[in-house]
Order: C-alpha cells, then structure tokens, then sequence
C-alpha cells in the first residue's frame, strides 16, 4: 500500500442475516481510494452504497474480507479504537442532516471538537469558521428547527469539517435538497476538497451529484461493475 | 463535556422534567404510605397502651382468666406496697394503678327522680396523686368538651356523647351502682364536673373516669385494683424491654399454684395485639413492596421510553466519534442526576405531606361510629427514620436500572442500525 492509498477494501464481503437466512449486500468488492479523491459509489437503490460506506466509517463491520482505513483494519479495531477513528478523522454527512435537534447551530458543530477535548478557544476558532465555509455564520445560535432543509444540510457539512477530518463521507446528501441549494452545497464541499485536500466519498444515485464527481464507482447487486474516472 | 449534557438535560424536558416528575410522585407516595401505616400503628400501639394496657400490665392470675368481666373480687391487693417494689426494680418504667368497673349511671331530676339511667364503662385513675401522670395520660385537660377536669374528691368526667344522651347538666348529680368486691350492691353519688371527647369510639359511647380513691372506697377494695400498669418514661414502646422485665417480674412474683399473685403481661399478650402487629408488619411489607414494583415498572418503562426516544442521538453520537462506553456512562449520570434529583424532591414533599398528617391528620369519626378497636379517631402519620430511605432508595435505584436495562438495549444493536432510526 502506497502513502497515497487512503482507503483499501480487499474482498469485502457483508451478510444480513434475517432469522436463518442471510442477504449479501455486499460481494467481494476491492477497491482503493487515494487521499484527495472527489469520489461516489454510484448505483440504484439496494445495490450496497450504504453498507459499503459505513464499514468504510468503521460503524459496521465487514461478513469477510477488509477495510483498511488509514493503515487501521476495521476487523481489527475495538469499538472504542473505532470510535476513535471516527472521532479524529472521519466526518459524516447524512440524507436527513442528523442534528441534534435541542442543541444550538453552534453546539451541533462544537460537538465533534468537545469529544476531542479541545480548549474553548480553539473549539470557538474552529466553530466559526467552519459556519464562514459553509455561508452561515448567522445562524449560529438558531435550532435546527428554525433552519431550512439547506441551512441543516449546510450545518452538517460544518459539523463534519470542523475537526478538518481526512475523509468525509456523505451518504445521499443531496436526497432532501432542491436544485438550488444541492448545488450551492456540493460547490462547498468540492471547495474545502480542493482547499483543504479532505478525502470525499459520496454514496448517491442522485445526477446532480454524480456530475461533481471526478471518479465514478458503479455498485451493482453489492459488486463493483465499473470505475470510471474523469479529469 | 458535562455542560454540553446538562444543558441537553435542561432543555429537553422529556429527559428532565418529567422523569423527575414521575420519580418525585412514585417517592412522594411510597413515602407518604409507609409514614401513615406507620403512624396508624403507632397511633394504635399508643392509645391501647393509654387506655387499656400499659406497656407493660399487672394482673391477678385469677383476674387475668376473666378479665374481660372485669371481675374486681379477684382484683389485686396491697397495691401500694407492690408498686413501691416495682418502682425500686423497674425505675425506667412509671407504675399506676387502675379501677376497672360496669356499672349503671343515674341521673336524678329535681326531686330525686330517676330522669335516665344508662349502662357505664368506668375507669378509676390515680387523678390527684402529686406525681401522677395519668390526667397528662389520658389526655384529660384536651379532651374536655364542657367543664373542668376532676380538682376534688367525687368529681368524675363523663364522655360528651354519653351526657348528651343522658341530659346531664354540668355541676349536677350523678349516681353510680354497681357491685362492690364483696358481691354487694355498691352506691355512690358523683358529681359531673365536666365532659369529654376520648378520641376513640368504644369509650365516647359511655364511660366516666373518676378518681382510685374514690372506686377503691365506694367498690370497698381499700388499697386494691383491677390492675398495675406499667409505662415507659420515655413514652415509647420497647417489645425487647417489656419482654425483659415481665419474665423478671413474673420469676419472682408469680406464683402458678396461687390464684392470687399477680402475673405480668406484655402490651403484645393482650388485645392479640401482638399478632395484630405482627399481620400489620406483614401487610405494610406487602404493600410497600406491590408499591415498589409498580414504581420500579413506571420507571423501568420510562427508562427505556427515554432510551428508544434516543435511538437516533445516540447513532449520531456513535457516528461522530463518541465510543458506546462513554455514551453509556453519560446516560448512567444522567439518570443518577435525574432519580437523584427525583428522590429528593419526592422524599421532601413525602416527609412534608406526612409531617402534615402527623401534626394535624384526618379526623374519621363518623366512619368509625360501630368499630370497637380502641383507635384514635384521628388518622396520622408518623415520620420515622426508615421514612427518609424506603421512597428515596428506591427511586433512585429504579431509575438507574431502567436506565442501564434500556441502555443495554441499545447497545445490542448494531451501531450502524441505530441512526436509521433516525432516519424513519
Ligand atoms: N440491517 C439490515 N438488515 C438486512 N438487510 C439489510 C440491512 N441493511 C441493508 N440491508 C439490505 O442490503 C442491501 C443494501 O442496502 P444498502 O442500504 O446498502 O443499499 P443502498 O445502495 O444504500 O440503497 P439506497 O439507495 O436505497 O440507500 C439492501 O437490499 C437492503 O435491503
Ligand atoms: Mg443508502
């Protein structure tokens, strides 16, 4: 594995078990993702994005095969040493924005640099310029239910780079957007790609989306049926 | 860290306020309820010691077979010498003699006529003697309605409900037959100085209490009585104490071959008030603990209601970085502050609505009207030191288990099922 190669699945497989039957949702997929890469799992709906995104997270654990996340096996890590990893370098973006609804716009995104036990000042630094990045500085002592499906999409985006994390995963975060703010929110994020050289994976079926990507990996039926870059 | 969860606390109600709503009423009540058992049984140990059996009781052997006759041929003698004895062994203990008699009331008119007559209950009491206690004892000085309490010779108290019955005027005349130790007809003329309100049903119905002397000359039983009893100083009962002295007592007065020596019980041999303890003892357990349960179930459930409400804050907590363990410890806190918090409150108001009832309580005289069990008439609650825990304890501990019972449910699940929840 080369310094570059920031994410590596080797013969991922992942089984749902229902009663005594089990699913594959996900069927030796190999793939490696390097540091700075602007990427999508691309395919329909039930095809695996999400599993293969949260093992990827270290939220799931793999049926056979690996995830190494930044020279970390999944399958090796305990779930505090995962929690860890989550907490210093992965930032997550959700469909449905996922704030905690009785905390401030401020308090969602100071959230992250608190587990980090950061100091008030750096958390205060931190927080206002990731709400500069994304365009909603204003809002900062707002509830989530004062805010519009953008504004919430754009705080979660701040709740992610916060902590300026190496990947960022966004799982269909477009899904509950409108043209408009889809695209003022994938032009943020392929800004803080291009500035701050943050590693993003998208899981999404979305168009939109996919013609921001410069490397399309194409799910089918939980395998990998095509990788297409574009530069 | 702690800010960030207590401000979580603060604002989000259904995680603050009302879990300790729930816990402060489950403690409140549990707490209420065994303080007013615990007063009613107090409140009957109490007054059936006053009235009828002392903490400790001194009887004939002969009397004691019959005594619900009151049987006053049988009465003990030399009374005075055996409590002079009995204060010189037993000092922690106040020792009195009583008079216990039937008899008839008899009112007369103007002309000496017979204007009613009623059957009687009467309890002679040592009134005057210089360190009696028997006046503060009975209650006497409170309980009378119209009137005075006894100051000389002759002058008896009537309850208030019997003097209605019986048209007596205060100041007036009253005769007393009844029948004197020696089987004779016994006459002797009363004068009702005043009346009272006992504060239990059986002795409002129809009793006088008149002075010993008195009894001891009209039922010819000089320097005798129906019985000896025995009061701790401290005003409160010691089962293991009086069970202590009796067997003193009786190993070296009684005599089983003599139908005259006396024999010694305890409150609990008399009345089957000490099975009555016993069952009551029982009972308050039983409830107390149906109580518990029920309380731990409501906040068992309510424990796992806030959990699963939490499903999706906890999958976003997981997911930003946060590990299952320091997610569970916060919830343990949370639910410690909050059955903590709850407890308090609901002990406080407990103690404060027991201190209430035991100050001032519910007074059931008319529900009582056709009840014989000499009880106060007056419901209260007495606050002892177990009711500062049994709500507190309890409350506390259900919380937490609720908490950590649901916690483990959540855990159970995969991490990343639980923020789905989040997302339905
Ligand atoms: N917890 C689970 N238990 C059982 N089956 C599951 C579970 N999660 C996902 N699956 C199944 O695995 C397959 C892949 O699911 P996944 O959520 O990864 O799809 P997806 O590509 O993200 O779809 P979508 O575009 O609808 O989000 C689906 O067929 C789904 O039904
Ligand atoms: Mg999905």
């Amino acid at each position: 594995m080369t310094d570059s190669q920031i994410i590596k699945v080797n013969n991922l497989i992942k089984d749902y078990t229902m009663g005594k039957q089990f699913f594959r949702a996900l069927n030796d997929i190999n793939l490696s993702v390097k540091t700075g890469e602007f990427c999508g799992l691309v395919g329909p709906s039930g095809s695996g994005k999400t599993t293969l995104l949260n093992i990827i997270g270290a939220l799931d654990n793999p049926t056979g095969g690996d995830a190494i996340i930044m020279d970390k096996s999944v399958n090796a890590l305990k779930s505090k040493e995962a929690a860890k990893l989550r907490n210093e370098s992965i930032g997550f973006i959700f469909q449905t924005y996922n704030l905690l609804p009785i905390y401030t716009v401020y308090e969602n995104v100071e959230f992250p640099l608190l587990l980090l036990k950061k100091n008030k000042r750096d958390r205060e630094e931190a927080v206002m310029r990731a709400l500069e990045w994304v365009g909603i500085s204003d809002k900062a002592n707002s509830k989530p239910n004062q805010l519009s499906g953008g504004e919430s999409q754009r705080v979660a985006v701040a709740r992610a780079m916060v902590k300026l994390p190496k990947i960022v995963l966004a799982d269909e975060p477009t899904a509950n957007l409108d043209a408009a703010n889809s695209h003022n929110i994938l032009k943020t994020l392929q800004k803080l790609n291009s500035e701050l050289k943050t590693t993003f994976i998208f899981a999404t079926h979305d168009e939109k989306v996919i013609g921001y990507l410069r490397r399309k990996i194409i799910l089918g039926d939980g395998k990998v049926i095509d990788d297409i870059n574009i530069n | 860290m702690i800010k960030f969860l207590i401000k979580g606390l603060l604002r989000d109600h259904h995680r603050s306020l009302f879990p300790i709503l729930i816990v402060s009423f489950g403690v409140l009540l549990t707490t209420v309820l065994y303080s007013f058992i615990n007063g009613e049984l107090n409140d009957l140990i109490d007054s059936n010691a006053r009235f009828d059996t002392g903490h400790l009781k001194i009887m004939t052997r002969a009397y004691n077979t019959m005594a619900s006759q009151m049987p006053n041929d049988l009465a003990l003698t030399e009374v005075e010498k055996l409590i002079l004895s009995l204060n010189i062994r037993y000092p922690d203990y106040d020792w009195t003699a009583r008079i216990k008699f039937v008899g008839l009331l008899d009112v007369p008119d103007e002309n000496g006529e017979t204007k009613a007559q009623n059957p009687i209950f009467g309890l002679a009491v040592n009134l005057f003697g210089k360190n009696s206690k028997e006046g503060e004892r009975l209650n006497l000085a409170k309980s009378i309605v119209r009137g005075h309490v006894p100051e000389k010779p002759r002058e008896i108290l009537i309850s208030e409900e019997f003097a209605k019955r019986m048209n007596t005027v205060i100041g007036h005349p009253i005769t007393l037959l009844s029948t004197s130790s020696g089987g004779a007809i016994a006459v002797q003329n009363f004068i009702v100085c005043g009346t009272v309100k006992f504060g239990a049903a059986v002795m409002d119905r129809g009793a006088m209490i008149a002075d010993l002397s008195d009894l001891q000359y009209t039922l010819e039983m000089p320097n005798g009585a129906s019985e000896i009893l025995g009061f701790n100083k401290k005003n409160y009962y010691d089962p293991d104490e009086t069970k202590i002295i009796k067997t003193n007592f009786n190993s070296l007065f009684s005599n089983a071959g003599n139908q005259y020596s006396p024999l010694m019980l305890t409150l609990e041999d008399q009345n089957e008030l000490g099975e009555y303890l016993q069952y009551i003892t029982v009972l308050t357990l039983v409830i107390i603990g149906i109580f518990l349960a029920a309380m731990s179930v409501v906040l068992l459930n309510t424990g796992l209601m806030s959990g699963i409400r939490r499903y999706g804050e906890i999958g976003v907590r997981l997911a930003l970085g946060q590990s299952k363990d320091q997610i569970y410890k916060s919830l343990l806190y949370e639910s410690a502050l909050i059955g903590f918090i709850g407890s308090v409150t609901g002990t406080a108001l407990g103690l404060a609505v027991s201190l209430y009832l035991q100050e001032f309580g519910i007074d059931i005289t008319e529900t009582l009207r056709n009840t014989s069990i000499m009880m106060s008439n007056i419901i209260k609650a007495r606050i002892s030191i177990a009711s500062f825990y049994i709500g507190f304890i309890p409350g506390l501990l259900a919380t937490l288990i609720g908490t950590a019972l649901s916690g483990i449910q959540i855990f159970k699940r995969q991490t990343a099922s639980l923020f789905k929840e989040f997302e339905t």
